[in-house]
């Protein structure tokens, strides 16, 4: 099983927090602070497990991270899972956040909260590995997405707004005016 | 309604979005809280509104902030407000939190919604907050969904199973035959999704995945998914423990998949081969390096695997090991330690150690460093201290460790001196000789007081000067050294053992003065006396005051004495006379209980239940103090403990009636004669004292060396001698290989408490001869194939949420079962004493194959001898056949897929076919086998019979009043009836035996009556109605086949005129 995993960046940010067994939320803050220590003082060229860490689990769970650029990917394990297994792991959500998001970077994290955890929740469902293949995870991410496209998505209200307030002067006009597409690839149009 | 729509989506406009959330919060970076609390304050707003949109975005940006406790599920139609709710909900909800009781009906519509990724979201969200409620009410929605069309839902309702399994455990029997099938799946991640839920499940009870073992043997070598590879490799590695058959058959496939060139694990396999001798020749290459490393810690965690099993070949790469101590990767370090742990013996633990503290020395962080101090010591104390040989070298270490700075393992240290001192008697001079220079040095070790835990060895060192005082050479420099006015800075605990001890120093001092005629020294030291305790007396401690001013009136008076010549020194040593002898914890437990004594019994009648309980309890309690859980204090008990003993003896020995116990018990196991025949080498002691203050432990390995090599050739002479007395063959081997672990003596002993044996001592101990106990036998009996779920959940869907209501019942009769197991086993296990073998049979029907009965057998080897190739045979009858493989002939015995070693017993199962079930029945059969000695082997044959009760053809199945009694009202059961007289038991005892014996349970109990219900294995009823009246019992019967429940009644009747 795989107690949380947890993002942060060189300076301890917390950029995703997944914990899969309920803490407490000042619980959960200490345990990032704690994880961040220990995880950042190590040197690049030692190996990437880690035991202890005394607030999640105790001697059972290890802590099995990656450092990539200015991201830190640490998963809190027990021990039925696999350590290269999980390094393995890691990499795979990395590949795949990088083909999700082109070139991903700690910006895209920032500003992509939720699609990040939607293509996590694809990798890693309550703890348990859900899929290690690569261009599945991928597929059914895109596939999610075309949905929520298709149904005009959140950015697409400020359109439905617009719409709205043109029919109640034109009632006739059919509703699935094709406004909604442009505005979904230019959000910031929103303001206008 | 549209205008109040646009109202909204207008206001809505002016609103933030997550990205500008996001982007406000990095704009703000002094005062991000205070940012942060004004968007949850819009945010909350946001929630109020009416517009879906809004609120969805609302607890998007929630998500991010994850602040929020509770919110209403937004249920919607649109997916992807569905998905941001679960996201939000899988993120802040947990299982106290109360909205989720309203969520059941939600989840449910959306576990059914015809998108398949609606459905997916809701079971994502769900394995994030499943509760027991929910999992007992959803159970069977995700069960459905487990055999969905789309691959994608089907894994993800596999996996979630497992959470359910965990929360609401009694859905695991009837959803495993649907798991199991997935196994089998077409799509290779919902095969993944099963194999991960069942090696989790796999992790709790090996045991019950067993059967499936062939499927996952089948998997391993078809399947080409990585994941799934390692997750088999995993489950198998916890299954071969119970089936070692097993562990065979794997060794080919697993070398296969090793050396398969299209297996990805051997490529990066063979690359860090070739890495590995590359690094050496680059030094800086970080990829490598960094793969090396990963190498390093998988293979050093895998060496600490074997090391349990095969600790030879692991001893072997001790170098290997001990350069990893270098590394400069904690994690890799922290591993070798451990591994350390396992690998001494008594030939290298000297080495072994001297090179930890060399490592102490060098060690940087104190959190290392205390780990390494308490390896070291781990390692020297395991097991009774089994790997020292030389006690000398051994305290010496302990004092080289004082030195350590900032150590919080003072009291560790501490408790090692007092044990090795007290249990080890040819070392307390020595000992004692090392506190003194401690004591003397107390400086050192309190330079910066407070700071560090060091000082607790004081406490020790302190105790062990007083208590062994006769060993000191120079009792007045020690005791002046424990009057210092420094040592008012140490600790409370600390200074009053100092004042204690300090008065036993001085008992010594006055006694060996006592035939002095010149009496000044003796009135030196009171003076000594009487000048320093007056600062203890004003301790802020009161243990240290109490102690001190009481010590101080004693000294006072003695002073008195001494200037009248009166001769004190034997009154005063008297105060602290008797020796301190060890003793086991568990020892309290050889007292027997006096005669007349119920332990059991109330000594005031229990308040009556009417009084409110939590009134009581609180009066009586308060007042006991709160245990003083450190270890310091249980020091201070052993000594009040001695004290105590010795006032205990003073008063037998003064009273008449009391019967003295020549030596006692305890002494009789201390003075074997072991003690005094071990070749104590004579130590230059001025060597190590001669450095000022503290010892050196390394001259003891050469020492050790030295002593070794006399005792070898000691040995060779006498054996040389021997081989000339007798002039045969035999010894040779002796001499002529490398000397072995029990060659080396140890040069003293450690008193041993007979109860404190390690763990492997005292299975050797166990009477391997004498039958199993039947609490033995329990644990093998009591599990079942999991594919007879016995829950009737299985048989539709409606029945499953309701079966709370019986169950309650059963579990209190099993607590009743067990109290009756111990008794009454026998009469239902048959046993079948030889001298060789014990075999001990279970026969069970199956549920789902009307014609089948399993029976288990366990088989325990009582010989020291190896017992292999055993074969089970039975004659067959016409009714009951003997299941063999395919191409058996039908007189060809089964092999027992396992060998037993000596003491060793296993458990192997057998399938008979029945025909008919309304008899019983009686086969014979034979249970052939090789006896295997280390010099000869010799075939034996084993004769048995198996009796097929008609109650093993029963089957426990609950049974609700109701359809019980319908059952009976539908008038297709004929009747019988039995009496039994003279039964003597209480009522639910009889029914607990009923229910164990003859596999019923309990539908409905009224006072001395109850009915009660089982089902054969083809679908018999059988229900009883049992009723008690003055130790008699009479049971109505009724069954749909009379002959069958003629039968039962029948075994019914001889159990109960067997007890």
């Amino acid at each position: 099983m795989i107690k949380a995993i947890l993002i942060f960046n060189n300076h301890g940010k917390p950029r995703l927090i997944r914990f899969y067994q309920y803490f407490a939320e000042d619980l959960q803050q200490q345990i990032i602070r704690e994880t961040f220590h220990l995880v950042s003082k190590r040197d690049d060229n030692v190996c990437n497990f880690l035991e202890g860490g005394s607030l999640i689990g105790g001697s059972d769970y290890k802590l099995i991270y990656r450092h990539y650029a200015t991201l830190y990917f640490v998963f809190c394990v027990d021990s039925s899972e696999s350590e290269l297994g999980i390094l393995d792991l890691i990499q795979v959500f990395v590949e795949t956040l990088d083909k999700c998001f082109e070139n991903v970077c700690e910006l895209d994290l920032i500003f992509h909260m939720d699609k990040v955890h939607y293509i996590l929740q694809e990798v890693v469902m309550g703890g348990m590995v859900l899929e290690t293949n690569m261009n599945e995870i991928v597929a059914q991410v895109e596939l999610q997405n075309r949905m929520e496209k298709s149904e005009g998505g959140l950015s697409a209200a400020p359109a439905r707004a617009v719409s709205a307030v043109k029919n109640m002067n034109l009632p006739e006009i059919p509703r699935n005016i094709n406004i909604g597409d442009i505005n979904i690839k230019v959000p910031s149009l929103s303001p206008f | 309604m549209a205008l109040k729509i646009v109202k909204g989506s207008i206001d809505r406009m002016f609103d933030k979005n997550l990205q500008d959330l996001v982007r406000g919060i990095r704009n703000h970076k002094e005062d991000e809280a205070k940012y942060i609390s004004t968007c949850i304050d819009e945010i909350k707003q946001e929630l109020k509104q009416d517009n879906i949109a809004v609120k969805a975005n609302a607890v998007c940006k929630l998500t991010y902030v994850r602040s929020l406790s509770t919110l209403p599920f937004s249920c919607n139609t649109l997916f992807c407000c569905t998905r941001i709710g679960y996201l939000a909900a899988s993120q802040c909800f947990h299982e106290s939190t109360d909205v989720i009781m309203l969520t059941t009906n939600q989840i449910r519509k959306d576990l059914s919604s015809p998108n398949q990724y609606d459905t997916g979201v809701a079971l994502t969200g769900l394995s994030c907050f499943v509760t027991p409620d929910l999992a007992r009410d959803l159970a069977n929605d995700i069960m459905t969904l487990m055999s969905h069309t789309k691959p994608y839902i089907r894994k993800k309702a596999v996996l979630i199973m497992y959470k359910v399994f965990l929360k609401y455990p009694e859905s695991l029997r009837p959803a495993f035959p649907r798991l199991k099938e997935k196994l089998e799946d077409p799509d290779p991640g919902v095969q993944s999704a099963a194999v991960n839920v069942i090696c989790e499940l796999a992790r709790r009870n090996p045991k019950n995945y067993l059967s499936l073992a062939p499927l996952f043997f089948k998997l391993m070598t078809s399947s080409t998914n990585n994941w799934v590879l390692i997750k088999i490799i995993k489950l198998f590695g916890a299954l071969t423990p119970l089936e070692p058959r097993l562990g065979k058959k794997l060794i080919e496939p697993l070398t296969n998949l090793i050396h398969s060139s299209d297996s990805e694990l051997i490529v990066p396999l063979s690359c860090i081969a070739v890495l590995i001798s590359l690094s050496s020749g680059m030094p800086n290459h970080s990829a490598s390096h960094v793969v090396c490393v990963i190498v390093k810690y998988l293979g050093l965690l895998a060496m600490s695997k074997i090391l349990k099993t095969h600790p030879k070949s692991v001893q072997s790469h001790k170098d290997l090991i001990l350069q990893c101590l270098d590394d400069k990767d904690e994690s890799i370090r922290l591993r070798a330690l451990d591994l350390l742990y396992g690998m001494v013996s008594k030939k290298n633990l000297m080495e072994i150690v001297k090179k930890l503290m060399l490592h102490v020395d060098k060690a940087e962080g104190t959190t290392y460093r205390d780990e390494l101090l308490t390896k070291i010591i781990d390692i020297c104390s395991q097991s009774n201290y089994q790997y020292i040989t030389n006690f000398e070298w051994y305290i010496s270490i302990l004092v080289e460790l004082t030195r350590l700075e900032g150590t919080r393992h003072g009291h560790l240290i501490a408790s090692q001196m007092l044990d090795v001192a007290i249990r080890v008697k040819a070392i307390r001079a020595f000992a004692v000789a090392q506190m003194a220079t401690l004591l003397d040095n107390a400086h050192l070790l309190t330079g910066n007081t407070q700071r560090n835990g060091i000082c607790e060895v004081l406490y020790a060192a302190a105790w062990i000067c007083g208590e062994f005082s006769e060993h000191l050479e120079n009792p007045l420099q020690t005791l002046e050294a424990m009057l210092r006015p420094k040592v008012a800075t140490l600790p409370g605990h600390i200074q009053a053992v100092y004042v204690q001890n300090a008065a036993k120093l001085f008992a010594t001092v006055l006694r060996s003065q006592e035939g002095n005629t010149d009496s000044t020294t003796a009135q030196e030291t009171s003076q000594l006396m009487i000048d320093r305790l007056p600062l203890f007396v004003q301790s802020a401690n009161l243990e240290v005051q109490e102690r001190a001013s009481c010590i101080l009136q004693l000294v006072k008076y003695i002073q008195k004495l001494q200037q009248k010549d009166v001769e004190v020194a034997e009154e005063v040593s008297a105060l602290f006379a008797g020796e301190l002898n060890p003793v086991a914890p568990k020892a309290q437990k050889k007292v027997p209980v006096p005669e007349g004594l119920d332990l059991d019994a109330w000594i005031n009648e229990p308040p009556s239940e009417s009084e409110s309980e939590d009134e009581k309890p609180k009066a009586i309690f308060t007042k006991e103090e709160p245990k003083h859980s450190r270890p310091r204090h249980t020091e201070v008990d052993e000594k009040e403990l001695a004290r105590r003993r010795e006032a205990r003896k003073q008063e037998q020995a003064n009273n008449p009636f009391y019967i003295k116990a020549s030596p006692s018990s305890q002494k009789v196991y201390q003075e074997t004669p072991g003690v005094e025949h071990i070749p104590v080498v004579q130590i230059d002691l001025s060597v190590p004292l001669k450095v000022p203050g503290l010892p050196m432990s390394d001259q003891y390995v050469k020492l050790e060396e030295e002593r070794r090599q006399k005792e070898r050739a000691e040995k060779k002479k006498k054996e040389k001698k021997k081989r000339k007395e007798k002039r045969s063959g035999r010894g040779k081997k002796h001499d002529s290989g490398p000397e072995s672990e029990e060659d080396i003596t140890p040069a003293h002993m450690v008193d041993i408490v007979t109860e404190e044996m390690p763990e492997v001592g005292r299975i050797l101990h166990v009477c391997v001869c004498r039958p199993l106990a039947d609490s033995e036998k329990l644990p093998v009996r009591s599990h079942r194939p999991t594919e007879a779920p016995k829950s009737p959940a299985e048989d539709g869907d409606t029945e499953s949420a309701a079966p709370q209501e019986p169950k309650k019942k059963s579990s209190k009769e099993k607590k009743e079962k067990k109290k009756d197991k111990d008794k009454d086993r026998k009469v239902r296990l048959k046993e079948k004493h030889f001298q060789h073998l014990n075999m001990v049979c279970d026969i069970q029907g199956n549920l789902q194959d009307g014609s089948q009965v399993v029976v288990s057998v366990i088989f325990e080897n009582k010989c020291n001898s190896f017992l292999k190739s055993m074969e089970f045979n039975v004659l067959d009858s016409l009714n009951s056949k003997l299941q063999r493989p395919e191409g058996a002939g039908p007189h060809d015995g089964l092999t027992v897929p396992f060998q037993l070693p000596p003491g060793v017993s296993n458990e192997a199962r057998f399938v008979f076919t029945v025909q008919s079930i309304v008899m019983p029945q009686k086969l014979k059969g034979t249970l052939t086998f090789i006896v295997k000695n280390e010099d000869s082997s010799t075939h034996e044959k084993l004769d048995f019979k198996l009796h097929f009760t008609c109650t093993s053809y029963l089957i426990t199945t609950p049974c609700y009043s109701d359809a019980f009694a319908k059952l009976l009202e539908s008038g297709d059961l004929k009747g019988s009836s039995v009496r039994l007289e003279g039964v003597n038991m209480p009522f639910h005892h009889l029914l607990a035996r009923i229910c164990f014996h003859h596999h019923f349970s309990v539908v409905e109990r009224i006072d001395s009556c109850a009915s009660m219900y089982s089902r054969s294995i083809q679908g018999h009823h059988v229900c009883l109605l049992v009723k008690t009246a003055d130790q008699t019992v009479s049971i109505d019967a009724k069954c749909d086949e009379p002959s069958l429940l003629g039968n039962v009644l029948d075994e019914i009747k001889q159990t109960f005129s067997q007890c």
